[in-house]
């Protein structure tokens, strides 16, 4: 973290008073959130925690059991099932979406666009949609009810595959996250090119490098700092992916099970099995697996850094 | 670099007319710095638009249908009859007018928690950028671990702690979460040490300006692009939550829009539910128009702000 500049305190000569009263003012201003933030993220994890060495069985009431939890958790099928498949989402999905943000963002800030800025808030627009509005829409557009599916099948006398079959939901899922977000990552790349110093591009253009040289020589490297961070929330929000195959279910019952994702199965275990001490569990489990991961990216990018 | 040169992109149109005079008498060749228009890459960035605006104008589109029309046309094409008005009409008493109740639960919602968070944030960022206090280190740590823990993962210990303290099933088991951005902190931090010289502080400190005083009439005013950006994305964060309402707010009097609107979605695949896709039409549209214009509006601003907090990303 480089933005952190020191308090030059150099001017004044009573340094040492000032800064331990400047240290208390700090608390001031961070303290506020710090005891939120304590009381919706750290008093969670540590209860869940606490619920994951306990059953709470109909005869018997609660119990300590150790780390039977964990245990059923390693062995349990549907949960690997699960993780499984959120890591086939994981590595489609978000290389084509972070591919296609880059490319749109390196084209928006190439300068050789017509209409540029409306290119750039059209994109973005899908952010704004609820992933419940979101989902609900393409739900109809893959639907043969009245969906654009449905339409092109009557027109053309063909038999376009079912979007929302066993086999192509995930795909489908995909879709609607990709859209979802593009703009977002588009505008995080975005951003970061607008801030790299031209004088850069002029250098490498003396040095006789072309356009995609610039590309892959200048401008990818400069912002390899927005993409880790990017790719960091891709994969963690890939983890959480609930809402989108939650709200297809009730259009495709028979493709999505209730432990299709990692999220999707605690949010069944607890509130529709009751066992919330084994669904805190798996949640825990899955907070490691993706903390994990996401450390993982994390190293990945700084190692090409070096 | 200083925080006005970050909307340095918003500002060419007004600097055009001092400056094209000279650049068309040098007439420079087209280079990697002043680059030709692309017809090819407009017309390939216009499919992605199209990608991007398809399902947006199916919604327009539908929404304008009735029930029927809906089963009848051609997904991507107005229907015989114009409904669009008594749509609205519909969405908005249907019910008894519950979509207008869940309108307001959801700004209740982003007004308390997305401004509450932003308040949070702005106070903490600024803190961690310019004070150096003991535990601070801590706090980075902490706040950066935190980000990696997915939120579904604390949904369900969450609700149980929530739930021990009599708290679900009201608007405090929605907003209290909400309080917390973790992007918003890290983005103010950056953005506030970038954006506000430490030498004004000083300078108010010596003049005897309280630090609180300092915050709110010198460091807030150099904040503002920050804020907008943050208050813009929590504001989103809010107004689209569906995990966390789902499982603490049982009772419909308290659901935000993403709730309702799918409760009205499934009426159709219950038992005896009468189906109201027309309405879940229309609803979708009356929830997301608030928050494109919000976007809309404050454009030059939450672009610049999102420049900053990217540099150091």
């Amino acid at each position: 973290m480089t933005a952190v500049t020191p308090i030059t305190t150099g001017r004044r000569p009573p340094a040492a008073v000032s800064r331990s009263r400047r240290g208390r003012t700090g608390w001031i201003f961070v303290g506020p959130f710090m005891a939120v933030f304590a009381l919706v993220f750290l008093a969670p994890i540590a209860y869940s925690l606490y619920l994951s060495f306990f059953r709470d069985q109909l005869v018997g009431g609660t119990s300590f059991v150790g780390l039977d939890n964990f245990q059923r958790a390693f062995e349990d099928e549907q949960f690997w099932a699960a993780v499984g498949r959120i890591l086939l989402f994981l590595v489609v999905q978000v290389p084509v979406m972070l591919g296609l943000a880059l490319l749109v963002a390196l084209a928006l800030d190439s300068g050789r666009l017509y209409g540029k800025s409306f290119f750039r808030i059209a994109i973005f627009l899908p952010y704004a949609v609820p992933a419940v509005v979101a989902t609900l829409m393409w739900g109809f557009i893959y639907g043969t009810r009245f969906g654009l599916v449905g339409n092109i099948n009557d027109a053309f006398g063909v038999s376009l595959p079912d979007p929302l079959s066993p086999s192509l939901v995930l795909a489908s899922i995909g879709n609607i996250v990709t859209w979802e977000f593009i703009g977002y990552n588009m505008l995080i790349f975005y951003s970061a090119l607008r801030v790299v110093p031209k004088s850069l591009y002029e250098a490498a253009e003396i040095d006789g490098a072309g356009e995609w040289r610039v590309i892959t020589a200048v401008k990818i490297p400069a912002i390899r700092g927005a993409l880790v961070i990017a790719t960091i929330f891709s994969v963690i929000g890939s983890f959480q992916l609930f809402n989108e195959p939650s709200i297809l279910q009730s259009l495709a019952p028979n493709a999505i099970t209730t432990y299709f994702t990692p999220n999707l199965y605690t949010f069944t275990l607890s509130f529709s099995g009751r066992q919330q001490n084994y669904a805190a569990t798996v949640s825990l489990v899955m907070g490691v697996v993706t903390m994990i991961i996401a450390y993982a990216v994390q190293l990945r990018g700084m190692r090409k850094e070096a | 670099m200083s925080a006005p040169s970050f909307t340095a992109d918003q500002t060419p149109r007004r600097t055009t007319h001092r400056a094209s005079a000279p650049r068309r008498a040098v007439r420079r060749q087209h280079s990697v710095a002043r680059p030709r228009r692309s017809t090819v890459l407009t017309i390939l960035m216009g499919l992605t638009a199209v990608y991007a605006l398809m399902p947006l104008a199916w919604l327009v589109i539908n929404a304008t249908k009735t029930q029927k029309g809906l089963l009848d046309s051609f997904g991507l094409w107005f229907s015989g009859d114009f409904a669009l008005w008594d749509n609205i009409s519909q969405t908005l008493t249907y019910d008894d007018g519950i979509f207008v109740r869940w309108f307001l639960n959801t700004l209740l919602y982003v007004v308390v928690g997305a401004g509450g968070a932003t308040f949070l944030a702005v106070l903490g960022g600024y803190g961690l950028a310019k004070f150096d206090f003991a535990g601070k280190r801590a706090v980075f740590a902490t706040v950066i671990g935190a980000v990696a823990v997915p939120a579904t993962a604390l949904a369900v210990p969450t609700f149980l702690m929530f739930s021990k303290m009599g708290l679900t099933n009201t608007p405090w088991a929605v907003i209290i979460p909400s309080l917390i951005s973790p992007f918003g902190l890290y983005l103010m931090w950056v953005f506030a040490a970038e954006a506000i010289p430490t030498e004004l502080l000083e300078a108010a400190r010596v003049d005897g300006s309280g630090e609180l005083r300092t915050f709110f009439q010198v460091a807030l005013p150099l904040l503002t692009p920050g804020i907008v950006t943050v208050l813009l994305f929590t504001m989103v964060q809010t107004w689209n939550n569906y995990f966390l309402p789902l499982i603490m707010i049982k009772d419909p009097d308290w659901y935000p829009l993403t709730l309702g609107l799918n409760a009205w979605n499934q009426q159709a695949s219950t038992a005896g539910g009468q189906p109201v896709f027309n309405l879940v039409i229309t609803g979708s549209l009356l929830t997301i128009v608030p928050l494109i214009a919000a976007f809309l509006l404050l454009q030059r601003y939450w672009q610049s702000g999102l420049a900053a907090g990217s540099v150091k990303g």
